[in-house]
């Protein structure tokens, strides 16, 4: 099988390609993902590109992006596949005429044109090279995961009546978890894992830099630290990259040129999302609020 | 800069090995297959390439962020890097007698090889924006300030502590400050200070790290990788001890007890709403068993009682175990939509009720400092006194325990010998649903000393050890879901 990249340099200079500035161990990660053709496991706080993460794997190397969006009670018939219950029952009625025997009507009706495929199942089958992510994976119950593994170990699917079908190119796997219950060890050892943290503040300005395109390198530094700041708080939710991102738009129209108190006081809202913690924020930081 | 030995493939392997059961050791779960996948991915990285080496086992041995530290370290032990031991010249310049340090901003003695504070000052500020310099800069501070000595038997933080006490960073961080100001004039605002004390502060956490591990490297030369793994076996944050925590492991365990908090939260609401089956409603099954001509082909059954327990958690906040009510009190309070009610107690010799500190969107930190402020927890001289505590809190609220009440006392039982007033326990039981205790301490030490643990036990429905956060986990977990 080809491989996708070359070495974790070019890993790390493909992501970037698509605007992603993956750090070192995220981009040996994704390198070893390729090579040894195991999933990885990204786990960390809301909002430091975990979900970003597999998009851009998937943009940097022409691939389709197949995702399963995991909640609670997902089950089989959404995430591998589900027999299309209507067009069998059409086919039956469409055959009484013909006066066919049971078992040549059953081959007909569980055959693949009256397969639905989901996610998963759609991963393994695709022609095309394909990225799979397995979005906020902690949401299902744990009974649920046990779904996955047959998937995320041998890259195959068994459907009873029709056999086990295997992945005619390994896609690659990415799931990602917010850490809100522990994962079973069955799916982590088939993972690579990857804990991704807000990045330090240089990494921050360098990505606020990519992302708001025409910002000017003094305001990105100064915005980096303020966040670096606001994070060191002891607040219910902390600003997430994108939120950082957010803000460094907003400055940039209003036509800020330098971080001051009274700016930070007036926009504030768009890096904090609760009252509690945007009070907290001004009186630490003797910002004016707006 | 960052040159590591390449080691031949057989040392590779044991090093490997060597590693992983350290690792294991530590408490990390590694298994087979894991292990397995390491050496797989080794194939695939060079080995004189540090980073990735390190990243290849770190994605496949550590599941896990909490372990993270502990694989960081680990990983210096096993694999260190070469410390920076100058040659023998200039080791003896580094005795004082003006050598060539090959250091930047680091003159090799000059005066009594002192390195003056505005010299220090002056290099972190250039080392920190190359992380080879300040590597050098550490290497050359140990040497000149730790005094170490091969075979000496003493731990890493005596040489640390000698380091550090010698650059004296705790007044670095002003003096820099000071620095700033001078050169480019006061700040604009104390937004603009902040920002920049912060900055300084992360360079100087970032040359302790620094001293830190360049300790290690050169105990690692002298002791060898399995001897110092054993000395260092860091502790994971949930198995630390409450009663014997670090400063350092305090701040770990504050950080480790939110995400708990929420984890456990979501994981007791999950179950409460799929444990939806309650007993079988043997009415509504006959009657739906008559469409099926009498077979009860549909059974049915009663939607079950709420069962939201309410709690009232007693706690001792005396010196000893005032960390580990602080946690418990954290953590009940955070999951207090698991529970119909939450009331708090705390005492040392006199007993006051705090539930009001928490209630509201109140913040855990200054409900906690509340506690320490206004709470009238002292009754004569401040040392613990359960039996008075007791008995004041079943005069005053003695009769708010109902049935629907589970009580829960958090503490050692070391009642520095006053009487022990069990009879309010036997009191209470008969009134509440449930009567737990729970003890820091390990279950060896309970009922030497002033510890009277079993005159309350005999009147509780289970007493248990809370060493640690794991242990604490599952004991409230266990309460929320009923399975004490």
């Amino acid at each position: 099988m080809a491989e996708r990249f070359e070495s974790v340099d070019a890993v790390q200079e493909a992501l970037r390609r698509v605007d992603y500035l993956a750090d070192q161990s995220t981009a040996g990660v994704v390198f070893l993902a390729d090579r040894l053709e195991k999933p990885v496991l990204v786990e960390g706080p809301a909002g430091v590109g975990k979900t970003e993460l597999a998009k851009a794997i998937a943009a940097t190397t022409g691939s389709r992006l197949i995702r399963l969006q995991c909640y609670e009670g997902l089950d089989e018939s959404k995430a591998l596949y589900e027999w299309n219950y209507k067009k069998q029952l059409l086919r039956i009625q469409a055959d009484r005429e013909h006066e066919r025997d049971w078992e040549t009507v059953e081959s007909d009706i569980f055959s693949e044109a009256f397969l639905l495929t989901r996610p998963l199942l759609e991963a393994i089958r695709a022609d095309e090279p394909v990225v799979l992510l397995i979005d906020e994976v902690d949401r299902v119950e744990i009974e649920t995961e046990a779904l996955l593994l047959e998937v995320l170990s041998d890259f195959q699917v068994s459907v009873p009546e029709l056999g086990t079908m295997t992945a005619v190119r390994r896609p690659i796997v990415v799931l990602t978890s917010n850490n809100t219950r522990e994962l079973s060890e069955a799916l982590k050892r088939r993972c690579l894992f990857l804990h991704l943290d807000y990045p330090d503040a240089e990494r921050e300005q360098e990505i606020v830099r990519v992302r708001v395109p025409g910002i000017d390198a003094t305001l990105a530094d100064q915005i980096a630290r303020v966040v670096r700041s606001i994070r060191a708080l002891d607040l219910k939710k902390a600003p997430s990259i994108s939120e950082t991102i957010d803000w460094a738009r907003t400055l940039l129209h209003l036509g800020v040129e330098k971080v001051t108190p009274d700016v930070v006081g007036g926009t504030l809202h768009v890096l904090l999302k609760y009252q509690r913690d945007i009070e907290r924020a001004n009186k630490e930081l003797k910002v004016a609020e707006a | 800069m960052s040159t590591v030995e390449v080691p031949a493939p057989g040392r590779m392997l044991d090093l490997l090995s060597g590693f992983v059961h350290q690792l294991r050791a530590a408490g990390l779960p590694v298994s087979m297959t894991e292990n397995l996948d390491a050496m797989r991915a080794l194939e695939y990285v060079s080995l004189a390439d540090r980073a990735s080496f390190k990243t290849a086992l770190a994605a496949t041995l550590v599941k896990h962020a909490d372990h993270e530290k502990v694989f960081n370290i680990l990983f210096d032990v096993y694999f260190a890097l070469q410390p920076f031991n100058f040659d023998d010249d200039e080791e003896e310049g580094v005795d004082g007698r003006g050598g060539g340090v090959p250091v930047p901003g680091m003159p090799g003695g000059g005066a009594g090889g002192e390195v003056s504070q505005e010299e220090l000052a002056a290099m972190l500020m250039r080392a920190v924006l190359d992380p080879d310099a300040l590597r050098r800069f550490a290497a050359a501070a140990v040497t000149r300030h730790a005094g170490m000595e091969p075979g000496r038997p003493v731990g890493g933080t005596y040489y640390l502590y000698r380091t550090l006490r010698a650059l004296d960073l705790d007044s670095l961080l002003d003096r820099l400050m000071e620095q700033l100001v001078a050169e480019q004039g006061p700040f604009a605002d104390e937004l603009a200070e902040r920002l920049a004390r912060e900055e300084l502060a992360a360079r100087i956490q970032r040359l302790r790290e620094e001293v830190e591990a360049e300790i290690r490297r050169r105990l690692v030369v002298d002791r060898g990788p399995e001897a110092m793994a054993r000395s260092l076996r860091a502790k994971l944050p949930e198995d630390v001890e409450f009663m014997h925590a670090s400063r350092e492991e305090m701040v770990a365990l504050q950080r480790a007890i939110g995400p708990l908090a929420r984890a456990l939260a979501a994981r007791l609401a999950m179950r409460r709403r799929r444990h939806h089956r309650g007993q079988l409603d043997f009415r509504s099954t006959v009657r739906h068993s008559l469409a099926y001509g009498g077979v009860p082909a549909d059974p049915r059954f009663r939607r079950p009682h709420p069962t939201k327990p309410e709690i009232m958690v007693i706690a001792d906040i005396s010196g000893s175990v005032a960390s580990f009510a602080r946690f418990t009190l954290q953590l009940v309070h955070a999951l207090a939509s698991q529970f119909s009610r939450v009331r708090s107690f705390v005492f040392i010799d006199g007993i006051d009720e705090v539930t009001r500190f928490f209630e509201g969107n109140a913040d855990i930190g200054d409900a906690v400092k509340r506690i320490n402020t206004e709470a009238d927890v002292v009754w004569v001289d401040g040392h613990s006194d359960y039996g008075h505590a007791f008995e004041v809190f079943h005069q005053k609220w003695g009769n708010e325990v109902t049935p629907k009440t589970s009580v829960i006392i958090l503490g050692d039982a070391r009642n520095n010998y006053h009487a022990s007033q069990s009879w309010v326990l036997a009191e209470l039981r008969k009134r509440a649903r449930h009567l737990y205790w729970i003890d820091p301490e390990p279950s060896a030490y309970w009922n030497t000393g002033d510890s009277v643990i079993s005159d309350y036990a005999k009147y509780c429905d289970g007493v248990y050890e809370c060493r640690n956060l794991r242990q604490l986990e599952r004991f409230v977990e266990a309460l929320t879901s009923s399975e004490l």
